[in-house]
């Protein structure tokens, strides 16, 4: 039995997806969509469920993860519903509801870990002193302070504890 | 002489160093400042760290803003990624001053404001719109004889209702860049076409992200392109690392590279070595 649930909106609306509402089920995005060629994704389904507040169906499915976020059905969207800022804040939920890919959480800890999506390596360093380039890039990770400061800014916004 | 923050990101450093390089080169050459943004972190990457939890996602991108902002300097990017999330973070910031209050209220724990002044630009951006094709024309030494395809990616342009740089759906300012080096720029089919790496894809479901690579692969051999011609370094691992298993081997160059053939930088300093995809030139 799908209970449909008309305070999901403002949820969704807290989440920054206030804007599915004004969608009217065109499907122009639909067609659009590249991801949605190649898998079950059906972005207009997605706003129809994001208004009938049907939360478990969609945080439960992986559709809601197929998007590359390419933004062709933002753009051709005869409304002008920032589809994208939608699809963003139904993963936001998803995720605050521990619905999070493996593969996904390890990219996120290594943001917590290095400060970078992805780790430095010895063949890199290898390959930037080659360049002339310093070993190490001067960004977050060559700095300990400016990595603390990272990390007190993941702390503050429950990041560090949302990743585990 | 024009002058920014660099903002490296990731995959350019970490992963493709050449970009970078090339980027220095060429920026020099055309009289841009690059001052490195230094303590900056990912941007944070907009596929997996926004869609996970926006508020971390616009904190951390805040606190690269701050830093630009303290040395009294816009951003230059050199990724779509980057671009994507810095540029998108700072309109959100302009736009909305109850979340730039928010926002603040965090970055004054590590000493920081963010006034909300930093301009973020992409490097092609900066070269079509500030250096113009002129003086890049004045610039090349060795002009190429490749045919290649364009490739834009999706955050460069989009969405562009607030990026305003070119049509979303029929571009033409990257053709305009690689056609001032003497290469051909082929027509061909769904040219805005998603990578396949956006959105968290590449890592969660490869077998999906590979099959827009693919499409994109095809549409590319069937142009007669040689070369892909990048502007971000995401969907320049993803082409240079997925095509791989689909069987094909067009040399992918980031345009930071392909200027840096064509104002005639040594091939060493191009850091090729980097990509899994041999570069023959």
């Amino acid at each position: 039995m799908v209970t449909l649930n008309p305070d999901f909106v403002s949820e969704l609306a807290t989440a920054g997806g206030e804007n599915a509402k004004m969608c009217f089920q065109c499907g122009t995005c639909t067609a659009s969509c590249p991801s949605g060629k190649n898998t079950a994704y059906r972005t207009r389904k997605i706003m129809r469920m994001a208004q009938l507040g049907l939360k478990d169906m969609i945080i439960g499915s992986d559709d809601l993860w197929q998007c590359t976020t390419c933004y062709t059905c933002e753009e051709r969207c005869p409304r002008g519903v920032p589809i994208v800022d939608v699809v963003i804040a139904l993963r936001n939920i998803a995720v605050a509801n521990g619905k999070m890919y493996d593969a996904h959480k390890k990219t996120a800890s290594n943001l917590i870990k290095f400060g970078h999506t992805v780790p430095i390596n010895d063949k890199i360093k290898a390959q930037r002193v080659e360049l002339g380039l310093p070993e190490v890039p001067p960004t977050v990770i060559a700095n300990e302070k400016a990595k603390a400061d990272l990390d007190v800014i993941f702390k503050a916004t429950g990041f560090t504890k949302l990743i585990g | 002489m024009a002058k920014y923050a660099f903002f490296l990101g990731c995959i350019a450093p970490l992963r493709y160093p050449g970009i970078e390089k090339s980027t220095r080169v060429v920026a020099e050459a055309l009289g841009i400042e690059l001052v490195d943004l230094t303590n900056a972190s990912c941007c944070p990457a907009p596929g997996v760290i926004r869609a996970f939890d926006k508020k971390t996602w616009i904190a951390a991108a805040a606190r690269n803003l701050a830093l630009a902002e303290k040395n009294g300097l816009d951003i230059l990017t050199i990724c779509n990624g980057c671009y994507g999330s810095l540029f998108d973070a700072a309109h959100e910031l302009s736009e909305n001053k109850d979340l730039l209050a928010d926002v603040n209220e965090i970055l004054s724990k590590i000493g920081l404001e963010y006034k909300g002044t930093t301009k973020v630009r992409h490097f092609a951006e900066v070269l079509y719109n500030d250096i113009g094709i002129e003086a890049i024309r004045s610039k090349i030494v060795k002009p190429l004889e490749y045919e290649v395809a364009a490739f834009y990616g999706c955050h460069f342009l989009k969405p562009s209702k607030i990026k305003q740089l070119d049509d979303p759906e029929n571009p033409h300012i990257l053709d305009e860049l690689i056609s001032v080096t003497g290469a051909k720029s082929m027509p061909r089919k769904q040219k805005v076409l998603c990578c396949g790496a956006g959105g968290g894809l590449r890592a969660g479901f490869p077998n999906n992200a590979m099959k827009l690579t693919e499409t994109n692969l095809e549409n590319i051999k069937e142009s007669g392109a040689k070369y892909i011609i990048d502007v971000c370094p995401f969907c320049h691992l993803q082409f240079d690392i997925g095509q791989k298993d689909l069987g094909y081997t067009f040399p992918v160059l980031h345009l930071s590279q392909l200027y840096g053939i064509a104002m005639g930088m040594d091939v060493k300093e191009l850091g090729l070595s980097a990509h899994q995809t041999p570069v023959t030139l």
